[in-house]
C-alpha cells in the first residue's frame, strides 16, 4: 500500500519539474527587458544595469535557472511591486479563501450532478435523461463570469435574498479567529453561529456559479459509468435474486460507478481552478485569483508568476491525491501497480 | 425501362458522408438547429459590422445607460454606445479568435500527434512530455500566464488558447495514427516505395481528418470561452474594442445597480455561440464516430 503511494508520488515528479521549467521560461519571456521593467519607468541606464546584475540577468540562462530553483526551494517567490510584500506570504494568506470557495463549489456540483447522472442512467431515453444532457451541455456553455453576474442580478438586485457580492463577509461582521482559514469552520469552532450564517450567505452564489460550471463533466461521467455498471453481470444476478431496485442501485451499482467518476475529478479541478479566477473577480472574493488579476492590471509580474506556480503545484498535488484515492477505492488498481 | 436506377451501392467518400450527414440531421433535429445557428453566426461575423444600425464605437453621453428600446434594441452602455451594434460587431473578432486558435492548434497538435503515433520512439516521448507538462497546469491559469508573459495582444490570446488545447489534439491524433500504423493501406504504400514522411502526410493524415474535425468543433466553444475569459480579466483585447468578454466586464459593475442589459446581451451572445459549437461538435461526432456517443 505504502509502496503504491510512493510510486504514484514519483510519477508526479516529472510533472513538477515541467511546471517549474515552464514558469521559469514565462518569467524570462516578459515583454521587453525584465531589468528595465523591474527598475521602473524613471530608472537611469546605470540603475537598470545594476538591477540586471542584482537579478542575475547577466548570467547564462542555466545559472539563472539554478538561482530560480534555489529561491523556490526557500519558498521565495519574489516581492510584489505594488505592495512591496513577499508574494509567497500574500498567497498563503489568501489561499484559504480560494480553497473554501473551490471546495464548496465542487461539493455543490457533486450534490447536483451525481443524482442527476444516476437518474438519467436508470431511465435512459426518458425526459430526465434528455434534461440531463441539455443541462450538462448548457452548463459548459455558460461563461462562468456571466452565470455569476446573472445570479447576482437575480438574487441580490431583484430578490434581495443574497448579500452584495463584495467579499467573504459583510462589513458588519469581523472575521472569526483564524484556525483553518475557512470562515465556515473557524466561525463554528469559535461558536459564532451568526458569523457562520453571514459567511455562508456570501459563499452561496459564488459556489453555485462554480458548481454549475463543473456540473457537466461529472453528470456525463456518472451517467455513462452508471449505464455500463447497470448492464454488467453482477447487477443482472442481483436483479435475478430479487433484490429491491434501491439496493441494486445504491449498494451494488453506485459504488462501482463512482470509480471512473473519481478519475474525471482531475479534469474537473482544472476547470474549477481556472473558473475560480473569474468567479473571484465577479464576487470581489479576496482569494489568490483576484490577487493575480489585480497584479495583472498593475502589470506586476512576480505575483502573477507566483500564482501560476502555486496553482500548478496545487493541481499536481490534487491529481496525485486523486490517483491515491483511486487506488484506495479500487483494489484492482493496487494490484496492477 | 431503359435507364434503370442503379442499385444502391456502398458508395464511398464525400457523397456517402453527405448522405449520412443528412440522415443524422434528419434524425437529430438538434444538430440541424445547431448547424443553422452556426451559419447565422458565420454570416454575422462576415457582414455584421456593415449592417449594424449604429457605430459600435460612437458614444453619446446624452443617451447613456438607456434600457432596451425601439431605437436601441439592447439599450446603451455607460457612455451611450449602442449595445446591439457592439454585440453584432464583436461577433467577427470573437469568431476569428476562436477559429484562428483552433486552426493553429490543429496544425501544431495534429501534426505532432500524428508524428508521435506513427513514428513512435523518441518523437512519441518528446510530444508526450510536452503534452504532459501542459496538462500539469490548470488550463485557464496557464493561458493567463502565457498572455501576461508574452504581451497583451490578440495574437498572444490566440497562441495561448492554442497551446492549452495542444495536449487534447496531440493525444487524439496520436491514438488515431497509432492504430493505423500497420494498416493494410499503409503497408501497401510502403511496399510501392513511398517514404515514411509521404505515408504520414498522404495516407495517415487524410484518414484521421474526420476525427480531427470533430475535435476542432468540440474545442471551438472552449476556445471562445477561454478568449472571452481572458479579456474579461483584462488580458488581450482592450477597450474600446467591441468584444463579448470585455463588454461583460464593462457591464459587470452595473449589474448590482440594475442596468442588466449592458452585460446580459454580450454574455448571452457568447453563451449562444458556445452552445451552438458544443451541439454541433456532438452532432458531428455522431456522424463520424457513432459509437462514442455518451
Amino acid at each position: 500500500m505504502l509502496g503504491m503511494i510512493l510510486k504514484r508520488m514519483l510519477v508526479a515528479v516529472p510533472s513538477l519539474i515541467g511546471v517549474v521549467i515552464v514558469t521559469f521560461l514565462l518569467t524570462r519571456a516578459l515583454p521587453g527587458d525584465p531589468a528595465a521593467y523591474f527598475a521602473g519607468p524613471a530608472a537611469t541606464k546605470e540603475a537598470i544595469e545594476q538591477i540586471r546584475v542584482k537579478l542575475g540577468l547577466d548570467q547564462p540562462l542555466i545559472v539563472q535557472f539554478g538561482r530560480y530553483v534555489g529561491d523556490l526551494a526557500r519558498g521565495d517567490l519574489g516581492n510584489s511591486l505594488t505592495t512591496g510584500q513577499p508574494v509567497g506570504q500574500e498567497i498563503r494568506a489568501r489561499l484559504p479563501a480560494s480553497a473554501e470557495l473551490t471546495l464548496l463549489g465542487l461539493f455543490v456540483s457533486m450534490m447536483i450532478a451525481v443524482p442527476l447522472g444516476i437518474l438519467a442512467a436508470t431511465r435512459p431515453g426518458s425526459l430526465i435523461d434528455h434534461a440531463c444532457r441539455v443541462l450538462a451541455t448548457a452548463g459548459v456553455s455558460l461563461p462562468v463570469f456571466f452565470t455569476g453576474l446573472i445570479l447576482v442580478y437575480v438574487f441580490y438586485y431583484l430578490l434581495g435574498l443574497a448579500p452584495a457580492p463584495l467579499g467573504r463577509l459583510d462589513v458588519f461582521f469581523s472575521p472569526p479567529p483564524q484556525v483553518t482559514g475557512f470562515y465556515l469552520i473557524d466561525s463554528l469552532l469559535a461558536g459564532n453561529v451568526e458569523t457562520f450564517w453571514a459567511a455562508l450567505k456570501q459563499l452561496v452564489l459564488p459556489a453555485l456559479t462554480l458548481g454549475i460550471f463543473s456540473l457537466a463533466p461529472i453528470a456525463r461521467m456518472t451517467r455513462a459509468s452508471m449505464l455500463a455498471v447497470l448492464a454488467s453481470d453482477f447487477v443482472r444476478t442481483a436483479r435475478a435474486s430479487g433484490l429491491s431496485p434501491y439496493t441494486i442501485i445504491v449498494t451494488y451499482a453506485f459504488r462501482n460507478a463512482m470509480i471512473p467518476v473519481v478519475t474525471t475529478l482531475g479534469m474537473v479541478f482544472s476547470f474549477l481552478l481556472g473558473a475560480n479566477v473569474l468567479v473571484e473577480k465577479v464576487f470581489a472574493w479576496p482569494g489568490i485569483g483576484s490577487f493575480a488579476v489585480e497584479a495583472l492590471i498593475a502589470s506586476d509580474f512576480a505575483p502573477l508568476q507566483g500564482f501560476v506556480l502555486t496553482m500548478a503545484v496545487m493541481y499536481v498535488a490534487l491529481n496525485l491525491m486523486i490517483d491515491i484515492l483511486y487506488g484506495l477505492i479500487d483494489p484492482r488498481v493496487r494490484i496492477e501497480a | 425501362m431503359t435507364d434503370r436506377v442503379a442499385p444502391a451501392r456502398p458508395s464511398s467518400g464525400l457523397a456517402a458522408l453527405i448522405r449520412h450527414g443528412r440522415y443524422v440531421i434528419a434524425e437529430n433535429r438538434v444538430t440541424g438547429f445547431a448547424f443553422a445557428l452556426f451559419l447565422v453566426i458565420v454570416l454575422t461575423a462576415l457582414i455584421g459590422p456593415h449592417v449594424v444600425p449604429h457605430d459600435p464605437l460612437a458614444s453619446d453621453t446624452a443617451a447613456a445607460l438607456k434600457p432596451p428600446s425601439a431605437a436601441h434594441w439592447f439599450g446603451t452602455d455607460q457612455i451611450g454606445r449602442d449595445v446591439f451594434s457592439r454585440v453584432v460587431a464583436a461577433t467577427r473578432l470573437d469568431f476569428f479568435i476562436a477559429l484562428a486558435s483552433v486552426a493553429l492548434v490543429f496544425f501544431m497538435g495534429g501534426l505532432a500527434g500524428v508524428a508521435a503515433g506513427f513514428f513512435g520512439g523518441w518523437t512519441d516521448r518528446v510530444v508526450g512530455r510536452i503534452a504532459d507538462t501542459i496538462m500539469a497546469f490548470p488550463l485557464f491559469v496557464l493561458a493567463m500566464g502565457i498572455v501576461a508573459a508574452l504581451g497583451n495582444t490578440v495574437q498572444n490570446i490566440i497562441l495561448a488558447t492554442a497551446i492549452v488545447n495542444f495536449p487534447l489534439y496531440a493525444r487524439v491524433a496520436r491514438a488515431e495514427a497509432n492504430v493505423r500504423r500497420e494498416a493494410g493501406f499503409v503497408l501497401a504504400a510502403r511496399l510501392s516505395g513511398n517514404g515514411e514522411l509521404r505515408i504520414l502526410l498522404a495516407q495517415i493524415l487524410p484518414n484521421i481528418m474526420p476525427i480531427m474535425i470533430v475535435q476542432m468543433s468540440l474545442t471551438m466553444g472552449y476556445a471562445i470561452l477561454n478568449a472571452a475569459g481572458l479579456s474579461f480579466i483584462g488580458l488581450g483585447v482592450r477597450p474600446p474594442t467591441a468584444e463579448w468578454g470585455i463588454m461583460v466586464a464593462e457591464g459587470a459593475a452595473f449589474m448590482v445597480s440594475g442596468e442588466w442589459w449592458i452585460a446580459f446581451f454580450p454574455g448571452a451572445a457568447l453563451m449562444i455561440a458556445v452552445f451552438c459549437f458544443n451541439l454541433l461538435g456532438d452532432g458531428l461526432r455522431d456522424i463520424v464516430d457513432p459509437q462514442r456517443r455518451t
